[in-house]
């Protein structure tokens, strides 16, 4: 295995429980018949302690799955069909997408915390940030004192390596970089088991980002919570998460353990996408971009919609879509037969030993 | 602090700007009023009086500009705007301080209780888009878009002439005596009711509506869905998170209206014979009584600097990005 620096895996994929299930979920962006269907029966659970990352192109719904989840899906986004299930640390599994306001509102930020996109605008700018953290606080833990929710703020903002004085300062006297920790310190204050973050680092330069993502481990390995790390930075992936769910176009494609993706990535989009960046360390390859351009998810054509830009395109590609399912390699073992990938050739070859794959597929 | 040192200065520097523009334009304006008022007074004025009218128009020209400004500043710090020519010999500012509370009080009052009123509303409307609720704002737009004047006259007719439940003009009833008796400021409020009214009704949709669209686009604003995913209460999420920042350029809208307050009125006043400083503008104009209108112009200028000196400070409570240094 490559010597990861950072990623020191608490709990290895499958060992843990699963905390936050989703299954089926399709999103609808508008009301009528002419909705755009962002997320067609996407499936994705997380277990307990593990990074599970999501990439994809820009666009692919990485963030409307995210938003769904919390059901935070601003109008006209529509959650149609599917489930989302959140399981307790003492087992007790409850359906998100069936709780009612008020349940909602309790569990939120205790069980599952979130850290936006645009975490540059995601703090109030008319209230110190100390506050801020103490309100959230304040509203779950309703016997804190406000003295107390404003001490914790404080040691949150240590935690995340700012200064417990700026707790009293405004969003706009803070840095990006700064806003971004404020923003890590407050999801974790009412120390969650799940924490769900969105592209946390995509504005920042190249030395903050790599501090926040040592942070966001270091932390996770000290609290113990579980992180979906959305992003589509796939390098970054590779070294910080179990394991990666890959998007395109609405639909979770591959999904495996980080190394496995890495190595043997099962689905040409998968394998396109890590052909795209440089590798990290090891063997030099050549750099080949993805032709073409993602589909238009409001005529997204029937069939698979990588064929128009796949190099292994049959018939049946243009006319079914495919399901995630077993790769065609699954008799290799425990580890493969835990993968799951969303392609055609991987249903042709099943039962075959994966003799038809092509050989990038096949490794 | 800082700022507030600056703000201070800005609006001394406004304030001196005002005052000298004012002094400037009776002297591009062509003719002598003086000597056109001497005649119609018939030596009604006495030479004193007449030296501190011609100071005040720039017609003393014997002495400099430099001087007449000087003298100028002397007679304004001193409260002395010259004297009327239709009420002469009353002092222009003796009218200028009975009209102006009339004004403040009936058309501030009016203005204040439509911002709050539309800021609320408006609030819930925008917090609930999408809902019932959206089918008031075609009402609200009907009464905004009616011109004042018309509704003025509409409600005069209807409340007044047909229904005979409100006077139709004057601020309060004749056969009282002006003190702080319960009668007369129970006369003071049946009097303004209509015109208050009137005020309030075509105010109100602009801060109806101004408040909704903001409170729409902030509802958006990623901090907002922050403190959902926070699981703050609902309130806490409205009124803290998107009202607190929906508010912000409601205010400085507020200001300004609190400027117009003194100039802005005078159709209201003149539909309803109100005796506030836009029925004396309006006066003063009718009958060419020129130190009555530099002495309107003074006030209502002073108003506004004065309104936005307040909004200034309330902004900068509000917000704090406008209080950073440098
Ligand atoms: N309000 C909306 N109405 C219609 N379509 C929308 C709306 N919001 C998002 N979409 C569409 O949903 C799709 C997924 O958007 P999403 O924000 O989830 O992408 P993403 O994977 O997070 O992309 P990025 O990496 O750029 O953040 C996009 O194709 C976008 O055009
Ligand atoms: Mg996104």
């Amino acid at each position: 295995m490559t010597a990861s620096t950072l990623h020191v895996p608490t709990a290895g994929p499958g060992a843990g429980d699963p905390v936050l299930e989703i299954e089926n979920l399709s999103v609808d962006y508008g009301y009528t018949d002419d909705a755009t269907h962002v997320l067609r029966d996407v499936s994705l659970t997380l277990h307990r302690g593990e990074v599970l990352g999501l990439a994809g192109e820009s666009g692919c719904g990485k963030s409307t799955l995210a938003y769904a989840a919390m059901r935070l899906l601003p109008p006209p986004g529509l959650i149609t069909s599917g489930s989302v299930h959140f399981t307790d640390r003492d087992g007790t599994r409850t359906d998100v997408l069936r709780q009612s306001d008020a349940e909602l509102r309790a569990s939120r930020w205790q069980d599952m915390s979130v850290v936006f996109q645009g975490a540059m605008n995601s703090l109030n700018p008319v209230f110190r940030i100390g506050r801020q953290i103490a309100d959230g606080i304040l509203a779950h833990r309703p016997r804190t004192t406000r003295k107390e929710a404003l001490e914790q703020a404080a040691g949150l903002l240590e935690m995340v390596g700012i200064n417990a004085d700026r707790a009293r300062d405004y969003p706009h006297q803070l840095s990006g970089g700064m806003r971004q920790r404020v923003m890590i310190a407050m999801a974790l204050a009412l120390d969650p088991q799940v924490l769900i973050m969105d592209e946390p680092t995509t504005a920042l330069d190249v030395v903050m980002q790599r501090q926040i993502v040592e942070e966001i481990a270091d932390l996770r390995e000290r609290l113990g919570f579980s992180v979906v790390f959305i992003t589509h930075d796939v390098s970054l992936l590779i070294e910080i998460a179990d394991r990666i769910a890959i998007m395109y176009a609405g639909d979770v494609v591959e999904d495996a353990r980080a190394q496995d993706v890495y190595r043997r990535p099962r689905h040409p989009y998968s394998s396109a996408l890590l052909h795209s960046f440089p590798p990290l360390r090891g063997e030099r390859r050549e750099l080949t971009g993805i032709p073409g351009a993602p589909p238009d998810m409001q005529r997204m054509p029937p069939g698979c919609p990588f064929a128009p830009r796949c190099a292994h395109t049959t018939d049946v590609c243009r006319e079914v879509r495919p399901a995630l399912g077993p790769t065609a390699l699954a008799d290799r073992g425990e580890q493969e037969a835990a993968r799951r990938v969303a392609c055609h050739l991987h249903d042709a070859a099943a039962g075959r030993g994966g003799g038809s794959l092509p050989a990038g597929l096949a490794r | 602090m800082r700022f507030a040192v600056r703000r201070t200065i800005f609006y001394l520097i406004t304030a001196w700007a005002a005052v000298t523009i004012n002094f400037l334009i009776p002297r591009l304006m062509p003719g002598d009023p003086v000597t056109a008022l001497m005649g119609r007074m018939q030596g009604r004025i006495d030479s004193n009086a007449e030296q501190s009218i011609r100071v005040l128009f720039g017609l003393d020209t014997e002495s400099s500009v430099w001087q007449q400004y000087v003298d100028y500043w002397g007679l304004l710090l001193r409260g002395d705007l010259g004297l009327s020519f239709t009420f002469f010999p009353t002092p222009v500012a003796d009218i200028v301080q009975q009209a102006l509370p009339w004004t403040v009080g009936l058309v501030g009052i009016a203005t204040i209780i439509a911002f709050t009123l539309g800021t609320l509303v408006g609030t819930a409307i925008g917090w609930r888009r999408g809902t019932w609720a959206d089918s008031l704002l075609p009402i609200t737009t009907f009464f905004s878009a009616v011109p004042y004047f018309w509704l003025g006259l509409i409600a005069i007719t209807v409340f007044s002439v047909t229904l005979g439940w409100f006077p139709s003009s004057g601020s309060y009833d004749r056969g009282l005596v002006p003190t702080w008796s319960w009668e007369f400021v129970g006369s003071v409020i049946y009097y303004g009711f209509l015109p208050a009214l009137t005020v309030v009704l075509s105010s109100v949709a602009g801060w109806i509506l101004g408040m909704r669209n903001m409170m729409v686009t902030v509802s958006s604003e990623d901090y907002v869905t922050v403190a959902h995913a926070k699981g703050l209460p609902e309130r806490a999420v409205t009124v803290g998170y998107a009202a607190r920042n929906a508010i912000l350029p409601q205010v400085s809208s507020f200001a300004l209206s609190l400027g117009f307050v003194v100039g802005g009125t005078l159709i209201m006043e003149m539909v309803f014979s109100y005796q506030g400083i836009g029925y004396t503008l309006f006066q003063a104009v009718n009958t060419q009584d020129y130190p009555l209108m530099q002495g309107c112009f003074l006030v209502i200028t002073l108003a506004v600097l004065g309104a936005n000196i307040i909004a200034d400070f309330v902004y900068a409570a509000l917000d704090p990005r406008t209080r950073q240094e440098g």
